[in-house]
């Protein structure tokens, strides 16, 4: 038996309630240092509201969300972002009228801040800061697997490469911890297999990771461990064997299935 | 390329002296100069950040009211029986002090308004215009009121090696504006392509993902008003004593109207916009005048306007260097929102 990781995020009695509407009641969970876990449920399940809880665009009704036993209650997504979380979107993931590489600079905010004026005077500080910009966008290009289309628009790329793109910009901000939303939503059978080895090398290189995603195969072979949501309540959590035969899963997608056919 | 174009254009405007005599046309040219400056730092924030300042003219006229004042001296009296004394500093000072004046202001102006921005930005920066006009027009003893402030002192600079020069004669002026303008184009361009430039871009073109990045909107925006208020302050001095008389209507709505037209046309974030914008507009009564009666000229005005914008809708500059520059990947319309996971895959 391995030793439990040590504890990374800790969701505590999280409840999000939008008017009426409960997206979220009562979420405890925890994710451990260099563990890739996932968070499933159906549409509406309330999985990309907890994300928006969990970086800051979204302040829960009740509950206490913390990081690396830092509380983030109360702090500003940006502050979120300095404590080493990072996430991307489940819809809009680039700057589309930038090009690729560009956009990786945009990305880079919170590393290349130098002082204005020496950034204006063109002080040597300031260009050598860029120069570390640069070469440090240049590698995550590369990490991503999109040297090929650093010069193009980032709007102009597939939904595949987006996402791929928005990986790159959490990416840059050296996370600790990435929050991924569906991100091989868009992509064929081979860019979902390519993703998966990137999400891998991601963790290898020491970032822990929680996905949110509906291909079901690929949650299945990523996770080390599986957090089921529906109508905004954990109905499971285990491995992704155990979740595989969980009667309470299945009920919750097949009773959905059933409801859209 | 670019820089190239950039270094023949001042060495053209350097040497329009050279072979233009003609004191009107000098005049129109400073005049125009000057609103150049302010069509820029306008663009600073509608161009580049998405914010439309519809009173930028305020910190035009604040930079003005405030060079003049610090030039001229004043004494008024305030509540409770204070007094201000001040006796005139160098006009030199007051360029000085528009900067801080107006930037201050232009911070209070960001700082109130940028929590909400959009049409709050709009209508804070038209109230404030507003407010000062009325400021201007109604404290008579600080600022003359409708009398105008008058007398105001030519701008002097202390050359090393020549002693102090007066900037008296239209020729001197012309360089003044001329230096102005191209340390302010220098300034923006620098600054759109630093770090915080990129900020300012990745906002307006994703702020939920440029907040993620971490970028504080705020404190992007804001900065971005205090820089663009100090610029137009700067343009205000430079009237100031220029013309060396300035009064309440300096505030005037349509200056503003004309700073946001000379951005428009000439192409919103980009830095030789308002360059090109502001030559045509600052330009365009001087040769209209002779041949059109004053409700006529605006009347073309609208038309230039409207048929610059209907050939080339993005503006003169962006518009033009698409159709120049090689051919390149096209934008396609962002269409990563019209498309849903949940037509693309369920529980494969
Ligand atoms: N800002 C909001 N205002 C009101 N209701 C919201 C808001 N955001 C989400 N909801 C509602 O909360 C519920 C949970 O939404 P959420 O986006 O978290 O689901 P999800 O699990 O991410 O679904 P999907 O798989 O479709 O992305 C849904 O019923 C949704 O309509
Ligand atoms: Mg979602």
């Amino acid at each position: 038996m391995m030793p439990a990781p040590a504890m990374a995020l800790r969701v505590e009695k999280v409840a999000v309630h939008f008017g009426g509407l409960v997206a979220l009641s009562d979420m405890n969970f925890t994710v451990g240092e260099g563990e890739i876990v996932s968070l499933i449920g159906p549409n509406g399940a309330g999985k990309t509201t907890a994300f928006n809880v969990v970086t800051g665009f979204l302040d829960p009704t009740r509950g206490a969300v913390s990081y690396r036993g830092t509380a983030l209650n109360g702090l500003k997504p940006y502050q979120i972002a300095d404590l080493g979380l990072a996430r991307t979107f489940q819809r809009t993931s680039v700057f589309p009228n930038d090009t690729v590489y560009d956009n990786l600079l945009v990305g880079l905010h919170r590393q290349g801040r130098v002082n204005l004026l020496e950034a204006i005077l063109g002080l040597p500080r300031a260009r050598s800061s860029e120069r570390r910009l640069r070469e440090r966008a240049s590698e995550l290009v590369e990490w991503v697997g999109l040297e090929r289309r650093a010069r193009d628009l980032a709007g102009s790329l597939s939904y595949g490469e987006q996402r791929l793109v928005g990986v790159a910009l959490a990416l840059a901000a050296e996370p600790s911890m990435l929050l991924l939303d569906e991100p091989v939503s868009g992509m064929n059978a081979s860019e979902t297999h390519t993703f998966v080895e990137l999400v891998r090398n991601i963790r290898d290189r020491g970032v822990t990771i929680l996905l949110v995603e509906h291909d079901m195969p690929m949650v299945m072979s990523v996770s080390d461990r599986i957090v089921v949501l529906n109508y905004g309540r954990i109905i499971a959590e285990g491995p992704p064997d155990v979740i595989r035969n969980d009667p309470a899963v299945i009920e919750a997608y097949l009773g959905q299935g059933a409801t859209r056919a | 390329m670019k820089s190239a174009i950039a270094i023949l254009t001042v060495v053209a405007f350097a040497s329009v002296p050279l072979w233009l005599r003609d004191p009107y046309l000098m005049n129109a040219l400073i005049t125009t100069g000057i609103f150049i400056i302010g069509a820029m730092s306008l663009n600073l924030l509608l161009g580049f950040t998405g914010q439309l300042s519809l009173g930028h003219i305020a910190f035009f006229g604040i930079g003005a009211y405030v060079s003049a004042l610090t030039s001229l001296g004043f004494d008024v009296g305030l509540p409770f029986g204070f007094r201000i004394v001040h006796d005139p500093w160098p006009p030199i000072v007051g360029f000085v002090l528009a900067i801080v004046v107006a930037g201050l202001c232009g911070y209070l102006v960001g700082l109130l308004s940028f929590r909400v921005r959009g049409a709050y930005f709009v209508i804070v920066t038209i109230s404030f215009a507003e407010v000062v006009r009325l400021v201007a027009l109604n404290w008579v003893e600080l600022t003359q009121g409708p009398l105008a402030l008058t007398n105001i002192p030519s701008i002097t600079i202390g050359l090393p090696g020549l002693g102090d020069l007066t900037l008296r004669t239209k020729l001197q002026n012309y360089y003044l504006v001329l230096a102005v303008a191209v340390v302010t184009y220098l300034l923006i361009s620098r600054l759109v392509h630093s770090h915080f430039g990129r900020a300012m871009r990745g906002l307006m073109e994703n702020e939920t993902l440029a907040v993620s990045v971490g970028i504080d909107v705020t404190k992007t925006l804001t900065l971005a008003a205090v820089i663009s208020a100090g610029i137009a302050g700067a343009a205000g001095s430079l009237y100031a004593h220029y013309i060396r008389i300035i009064d309440p209507e300096v505030f005037a709505f349509i200056n503003t109207v004309t700073m946001v037209i000379m951005v428009i046309t000439g192409g919103k974030g980009s830095l030789a916009g308002p360059v090109v914008g502001g030559m045509i507009f600052g330009l365009l009564p001087v040769f209209l005048r002779p041949i059109m009666a004053p409700e006529a000229q605006w009347i073309a005005y609208g038309g230039v306007l409207i048929g610059i914008l209907f050939v080339l809708p993005r503006g003169i500059v962006p518009s033009l260097a698409l159709r120049f520059a090689k051919p390149r990947k096209r934008i396609e319309p962002v269409t990563a929102v019209a498309f849903s996971e949940r037509d693309v895959k369920e529980h494969a």
